[in-house]
C-alpha cells in the first residue's frame, strides 16, 4: 500500500513542503491527486469535488497545474512554441492565450530566448520553462515534483522566486523536495510523509516543539583539547577540541558555558550557536536507516 | 581480464529477454517464414487458373478445351460462373482478366481446325490468342507451353488422319525424292526438338496454330510494372515509417510529457487522436513522395489514377496509423518497439507480398497473405494502377482497410489506459 491515511489541507497561496525519504509515496500521493492514482480507499476533494475509492477520473481537474519531476516539454520547439501547445491543450485561445503566453516568458524570465530551440537550453531554463508551462492556465493548485532538482543555486533562487509570484497571485502549491534547507527557508509549512501516511504537519517551530524541541546547541572549539572536559559539557569523540553543550535559554546559559570553558586555561577559537533546523526534525521522525 | 568481459557480457544476455529474442528467436521465425514461402512450393504451387473460350465450337476446339480441363497444370474455367452459367464468350473472359480473377485466357477462334497444324499459315489461317495480364510474368508463358503441346497431343487420331489427307492431297504417295525429304524433315525436326518451345525451332516456326499473345492490361491504357513496385514498397516502408512516428508516444512516457498532456483537457483519447491523424497525414504525405517519384522518373502514370490513388492511400494510411499506435501502446519501451515493429512489419510484408508476389506463391500462402494489412493495401493499389479499376471497385479492400483502422484504434485505446491510472 503506497498511500495509507495521507491526510492534510493545502491553504489558498501557500506554499507547502512535502517531504518524505525515497518510497514514502510523495510521487503516489502527488499522481492521486491528479486523478493518475485509482484509490483503494479514502476520498481525495479538489474544490468541491471528489476522487472516490474504487476508481480514477484519469482526468486532472482544471484548477490543478502539475509541473511533473521529468523536464517533460518538446525540446525541439522552442519555449512560445511550448507553451502555445500546452496553453492550446488547457483550452486557452487567441488574446487570452497570447497573453498567458507573455505572462508565462516573463514569469519564467526567458523572454529572450522566446524563440530559441529547448534542447540547447540550460538545465536551470529547461525547469524554469517545466514550471511556467504547468501554471500557464491559471491553476488554483500547482503539485510541484522536485523542480530544482539538478540546477545551480542561481536557477534554484530564480526558481524560488517564480514560486513566490505565484503564491502572491493566490495560487497554493505543493511542493517535493529533497532540498530541506530550501524547504525549511521558502515554504509557509511543511507536510512529512513516510510509509505511506502523514507524520508531522505544520511550521517549522511547531514542528520542531512537537519532536526535538526548541533547545540550542552550542559548540564552542577550543586551541586544545579540554581535559577534563567541564561539567554541562561534552567533547566530541571524533573532535576531542570541539565542545557541545544545549541550552533552553541562550542569552542566559552562553556566558556561563563559555566562562567555563575559559577556566580550564584552554584558549576558546570558535562558538557556535545552532537553532533546531528542519533536517533535525527530519531525521528525528524518520530515522537515520536508509531506504532503499 | 577478457574472461571478466566475457562473464559480464553473458550475464547481460542472460538477463535482457529482448536481445535473447533477437538474437535466437527472430532468426529461426524469419527462416521458417520464409522457407514456407519461397522454398516449400513443390506441394503447393498454385494450379494456373484460365478462361477458355470456344468460339467455333469445332469438333477439334472442343477436345481441345477437353485436353485443356485434363491438364493437372491448369484449372480451367469455360462458363460464366465458375460453378456453371453459360459458356464464356471474349468479352467475359477479358473481363476475368481485367478484374484479376485469372492471369490469362485462351480464345480459340472460329475455323480452328487440325489442318490448320499442317497445312503452314497464310493469312486466313486462324489465331488463338492468349489474353493476358502480364503482371504475372509466369502464367501466360506456362499456358502459352501448355497449350501448343495441348493441340498437338488432343487430338492424335484427328492429326493423324489430317496429316494422310494432307500427303493424299499434296504428294499423290510417296516417292523416292519425297521420301528423301521427308526423311530430312524429320531429322531437322529431332535436331529442334530441344529448342525452347513457344516460337518452336526453326523448323517447326510456320507449322502449328499461331498464337498471339494480348496485353490486355496495357491495352486499354492500364499501368505499367513500376506500380507495383512503388506499392509493394511503398506500404512496406510507411509501416516502419508509422510505428517510428507513434513510437513519440513512448518518448512521451520517458520524458514526462505525456504526464503533462494528460493532465490537460485533451486527455488520452484526444493525445491518441491527435498522434493517429498526424501519422496518417505523415503516411500520405510518404506514399505521395513515393508515387510522384515514381512519375518523374519511372513514368507512373499516376494523374490519370489520381482519385483511386487519394481514396487507397487515405484509407491505407489510417490504417497503417492505427497499426502503428497499437505497436506504441504495446511496447513498454523504444527499443521493444523497433525489435517487434521490424519482425512483424517484414512478416506481414513477406507474406502481405510487398517482397514477392503474392500470385507466385502457394494458393495456401495466398490466403494466409489476406491476413495481412499489406495484402489489402497492395491489391488495392494495383486495382487502381494496374487494372484501372474505378473508386466503386475498390469497396472490399476500402471495407476491410476502413475495418482494421477502427480494430486498431480501439486497441489501442484499450491498450493505452495503462498510463492513464497506475
Amino acid at each position: 500500500m503506497a498511500l495509507d491515511g495521507a491526510s492534510f489541507a493545502l491553504r489558498e497561496g501557500e506554499l507547502l513542503a512535502l517531504l518524505g525519504p525515497n518510497g514514502a509515496g510523495k510521487t503516489t500521493l502527488i499522481r492521486a491527486i491528479s486523478g493518475r492514482v485509482a484509490l483503494d480507499a479514502g476520498e481525495i476533494s479538489l474544490f468541491g469535488r471528489s476522487i472516490a475509492a474504487g476508481g480514477s477520473t484519469g482526468q486532472t481537474s482544471p484548477d490543478l497545474g502539475i509541473v511533473p519531476q521529468d523536464i517533460a516539454v518538446y525540446p525541439l520547439l522552442s519555449p512560445r512554441e511550448n507553451l502555445e501547445a500546452f496553453g492550446r491543450m488547457q483550452g486557452l485561445r487567441g488574446r487570452d492565450l497570447a497573453d498567458r503566453v507573455a505572462w508565462a516568458l516573463s514569469l519564467a524570465s526567458l523572454e529572450d530566448r522566446a524563440k530559441e530551440i529547448v534542447k540547447g537550453f540550460s538545465g536551470g531554463m529547461k525547469r524554469r520553462l517545466n514550471i511556467a508551462c504547468g501554471v500557464l492556465h491559471r491553476p488554483r493548485i500547482v503539485l510541484l515534483d522536485e523542480p530544482t532538482v539538478g540546477v545551480d543555486p542561481q536557477s534554484r533562487e530564480r526558481i524560488y522566486d517564480m514560486l513566490e509570484a505565484l503564491t502572491h497571485d493566490g495560487v497554493s502549491l505543493l511542493l517535493t523536495t529533497h532540498h530541506l534547507e530550501e524547504a525549511e527557508a521558502r515554504c509557509a509549512r511543511t507536510v512529512i510523509i513516510d510509509h505511506g501516511r502523514v507524520i508531522a504537519e505544520g511550521t517549522l517551530p511547531e514542528l520542531v516543539d512537537r519532536t526535538v524541541g526548541r533547545h540550542r546547541v552550542v559548540i564552542v572549539r577550543t586551541g586544545a583539547p579540554v581535559t577534563p572536559v567541564p561539567s554541562g559539557l561534552e567533547a566530541l569523540p571524533e573532535e576531542p577540541r570541539t565542545l557541545r553543550a544545549r541550552v533552553t535559554d541562550v542569552a542566559r546559559e552562553l556566558p556561563g558555558l563559555i566562562a567555563t570553558v575559559a577556566a580550564t586555561g584552554t584558549s576558546i577559537e570558535d562558538v557556535e550557536v545552532k537553532a533546531p533546523s528542519l533536517q533535525s526534525v527530519f531525521i528525528h521522525l524518520t530515522g537515520r536507516e536508509l531506504r532503499e | 581480464m577478457i574472461w571478466t568481459l566475457v562473464r559480464v557480457s553473458w550475464t547481460n544476455l542472460r538477463r535482457d529477454r529482448v536481445v535473447q529474442t533477437l538474437v535466437f528467436a527472430v532468426p529461426i521465425v524469419f527462416f521458417s517464414i520464409f522457407v514456407t514461402i519461397f522454398a516449400n512450393q513443390e506441394n503447393g504451387t498454385a494450379r494456373i487458373a484460365v478462361a477458355v473460350v470456344d468460339e467455333g465450337r469445332s469438333d477439334f476446339s472442343q477436345r481441345l478445351v477437353q485436353a485443356l480441363q485434363h491438364e493437372d497444370a491448369l484449372r480451367v474455367r469455360a462458363t460464366t460462373k465458375s460453378d456453371g452459367g453459360v459458356p464464356l464468350d471474349r468479352a467475359g473472359a477479358e473481363a476475368l482478366v481485367r478484374n484479376g480473377d485469372v492471369p490469362v485466357a485462351v480464345i480459340l477462334p472460329p475455323g480452328l481446325d487440325a489442318g490448320g497444324l499442317f497445312s503452314g499459315r497464310t493469312s486466313a489461317t486462324p489465331h488463338v490468342q492468349l489474353l493476358a495480364d502480364v503482371s504475372d510474368q509466369i502464367a501466360p508463358k506456362m499456358v502459352y507451353g501448355l497449350l501448343q503441346k495441348t493441340l498437338m497431343t488432343a487430338a492424335p487420331d484427328v492429326l493423324a488422319e489430317s496429316g494422310i489427307a494432307q500427303f493424299d492431297k499434296y504428294a499423290g504417295g510417296l516417292t523416292p525424292s519425297q521420301r528423301s525429304a521427308v526423311t530430312e524433315w524429320i531429322a531437322e525436326l529431332r535436331r529442334t526438338a530441344g529448342q525452347p518451345s513457344g516460337t518452336g525451332g526453326a523448323a517447326l516456326k510456320d507449322f502449328g496454330l499461331p498464337i498471339d499473345t494480348v496485353d490486355v492490361m496495357r491495352q486499354k491504357g492500364g499501368g505499367n510494372l513500376v506500380s507495383f513496385y512503388a506499392a509493394g514498397i511503398g506500404v512496406m516502408f510507411l509501416l516502419f515509417s508509422v510505428s517510428g512516428a507513434s513510437g513519440s508516444l513512448l518518448d512521451e512516457v520517458d520524458s514526462g510529457t505525456l504526464d503533462r498532456v494528460l493532465s490537460t483537457r485533451i486527455g488520452m483519447t484526444g493525445l491518441l487522436a491527435g498522434k493517429w491523424v498526424y501519422v496518417t497525414l505523415l503516411g500520405m504525405l510518404q506514399l505521395t513522395v513515393m508515387f510522384v517519384w515514381g512519375m518523374i522518373v519511372f513514368k507512373l502514370d499516376l494523374l490519370q489514377h489520381l482519385p483511386g490513388f487519394a481514396v487507397m492511400t487515405l484509407f491505407t494510411c489510417m490504417a497503417a496509423a492505427g497499426f502503428g499506435l497499437v505497436l506504441a501502446t504495446i511496447a513498454r519501451s523504444r527499443a521493444q518497439l523497433a525489435a517487434m515493429s521490424n519482425i512483424i512489419v517484414l512478416t506481414m510484408s513477406a507474406l502481405g507480398g510487398s517482397m514477392f508476389p503474392r500470385f507466385l506463391m502457394s494458393e495456401t500462402m495466398q490466403k494466409l497473405g489476406l491476413a495481412t494489412f499489406n495484402a489489402w493495401a497492395l491489391d488495392g493499389y494495383l486495382k487502381v494502377f494496374w487494372r484501372n479499376a474505378s473508386i466503386i471497385a475498390l469497396w472490399p479492400q476500402v471495407a476491410v482497410l476502413a475495418s482494421l483502422t477502427i480494430v486498431f484504434l480501439a486497441t489501442a485505446r484499450l491498450l493505452a489506459r495503462r498510463w492513464e491510472t497506475a
